[in-house]
């Protein structure tokens, strides 16, 4: 699909005027209003804004789970009606399908395409092999542990190769060792297959170090408060490892995000 | 494997207290058979059978027309419970048909079935029928409603349609709760089964322990409610068994 779509001035994915509000007994609840943004094919953009700021909502709408209230979600200049495989989506609680085993859990969307079985097996356990779960082809969800679910989630999503990654704080359950595991195998994958990803983080540090565009926004209805253009993870990808958290200009972008954070957290004028 | 000392242990209690009470003659043995009597009863009802019929085709007949009853409302409630849990129209249709007769005691349209069918087996199984049907399709919608929207969201997402959906992703995971519903409508299928064959009925085990009572031989009585009993118990474990074997996944996510 990436190499099929010709080179136009319309970007992968564009925003306009978004507004969502949930129905509620007395007031409804403005999760969003009017928000606007664009994403470019192969861009990495990490979304970080205080906790209810409605960034789990945007990128519901963005995967066709929710419908806008107001406004419309283009995709290849297509509006979005509702989910799609070109859109892969993984969240913090992995939804694996504890009746399938590993393997089938990978190939199930390939399997409800009517993709060919040969086609299915190889692809599946090219996918298997690169989020390095080999091995556990045949386990049940229940029997590995949560780096290893959200692994096979990442997987269940890349084998559609769809053209943009949707995550929602798809490593926040995760232990710092594992996380950053994950993290480096996120990013590694973005890097060979050229994906477009949007992650929803709380944590500024990912968003720095996976992130080639961070977008801050404010609590609720979430606005864009800034935006950030960092390049540390090519950094990371040609091996400067750890180093990179402690260079200056990191922790100069990293304080100047969380004082937009802080800003916006802090106590009500 | 102290729990099982402790199971075994009651068991064993309640037969000493009932071998005490009646050797020594603490109760009128009308009222409580002692238990070599019923051994008695068993071993002579086995042999010569009761009223024309061996024992086994007591059991057979009353079994015969639960399972009957019990795998057609399994084979109507499972998908009809499901569909309306994932269709609010399907439901809407279907919903206040089964609210109203759920809540009436099954003898109280017994006699409307026997009116209609006739005193056979027939209105006995359309009566199970509709005694086993509710407790299924009540917990297939709870199931439906209960399911994590994401769950099907991401097989939304990656390319399935709304019936790839309903076969692949709502029926496993209802599964464990179906098979729930299906030991609670089996339980109270054998219960109604038993009333209906003590309403009307020539064969079976409750039609056996109530012409017996009537002949005062209690220790038939209570050896057929012991057979009841065992059933019952021998069914619930089959289907847990099957449980087991089905959704080795619950209670592990
Ligand atoms: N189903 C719902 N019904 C009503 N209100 C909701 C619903 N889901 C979310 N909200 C409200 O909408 C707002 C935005 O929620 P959302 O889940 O998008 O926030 P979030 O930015 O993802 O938060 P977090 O960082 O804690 O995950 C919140 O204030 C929440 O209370
Ligand atoms: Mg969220």
């Amino acid at each position: 699909m990436n190499q099929l779509r010709q080179k136009q001035e319309e970007p992968l994915l564009a925003l306009n005027h978004i507004s969502f509000r949930y129905p509620a007994k007395k007031d409804e609840i403005t999760a969003l209003r009017s928000l606007s943004f664009t994403v470019e094919t192969g861009e990495f953009l990490c979304v970080l804004g205080p906790s209810g700021c409605g960034k789990s909502t945007l990128l519901r709408m963005i995967a066709g789970f929710l419908k806008p209230t107001q406004g419309e979600i283009r995709m290849d200049g297509r509006r979005i009606q509702g989910p799609d495989w070109h859109r892969g989506v993984i969240f913090q609680a992995p939804t694996l399908y504890s009746w399938l085993n590993v393997r089938e859990n990978i190939a199930f969307g390939l399997k409800m395409r009517k993709t060919a079985k040969d086609e299915i097996r190889n692809v599946t356990q090219s996918y298997i092999e690169r989020v390095g779960l080999k091995g556990f082809e045949t386990k049940k969800p229940y029997e590995l542990s949560g780096g290893m679910k959200q692994r096979v989630s990442l997987a269940r999503a890349l084998v559609n190769q769809p053209d943009l990654l949707l995550m929602d704080e798809p490593l926040g359950a995760l232990d710092a060792l594992t996380r950053q595991d994950m993290q480096a195998l996120v990013r590694k994958i973005w890097h060979e297959t050229g994906n477009t990803v949007l992650l929803v983080t709380h944590d500024v540090d990912e968003a720095l170090a996976l992130g080639t565009r961070i977008m801050v926004l404010s609590s609720r209805p979430g606005r864009i408060l800034n935006e950030f253009y960092p390049d540390f993870t090519r950094r990371f990808l040609s091996g400067d490892g750890e180093e990179v958290q402690y260079l200056p200009e990191y922790l100069a972008m990293r304080r100047e995000i969380m004082k937009e954070m802080i800003r916006e957290s802090g106590p009500a004028e | 494997m102290f729990e099982k000392v402790l199971t075994f242990g009651t068991i064993a209690v309640i037969l000493a207290l009932w071998f005490a009470v009646t050797g020594l003659q603490l109760v009128d043995p009308k009222l409580v058979p002692s238990p070599q009597s019923v051994w008695t009863a068993f071993l002579d009802i086995a042999q010569n059978g009761y009223r024309n019929r061996t024992l086994f085709q007591h059991i057979g007949a009353s079994l015969g027309r639960l399972i009957a009853a019990f795998l057609l409302a399994a084979a109507a409630a499972v998908p009809l419970g499901l569909a309306s849990g994932f269709n609010a129209k399907i439901r809407a249709v279907l919903e206040p048909v089964i609210e109203f007769y759920r809540p009436l005691p099954p003898l109280a349209y017994y006699t409307i079935l026997v009116l209609w069918l006739g005193i056979g087996d027939q209105s006995k199984i359309a009566l199970l029928l509709l005694a086993c049907f509710a407790p299924v399709y009540v917990s297939c919608v709870a199931a439906v409603i209960k399911i994590n929207q994401d769950y099907l969201n991401c097989a939304y997402a990656v390319g399935a349609g709304r019936w790839q959906v309903f076969l692949h992703v709502v029926f496993p995971a209802c599964l464990p709760d179906v098979l729930t519903g299906l030991r609670t409508a089996l339980g109270v299928g054998y219960t109604t089964l038993v009333s209906a064959e003590m309403v009307a009925a020539t064969s079976g085990l409750g039609w056996m322990v109530l012409d017996a009572s009537r002949l005062l031989r209690s220790d038939i009585t209570f050896l057929g409610i012991i057979i009841m009993g065992i059933t019952g118990v021998l069914m619930d474990r089959g289907l847990r068994l099957l449980e087991r074997r089905l959704v080795p996944w619950k209670g592990k996510e």
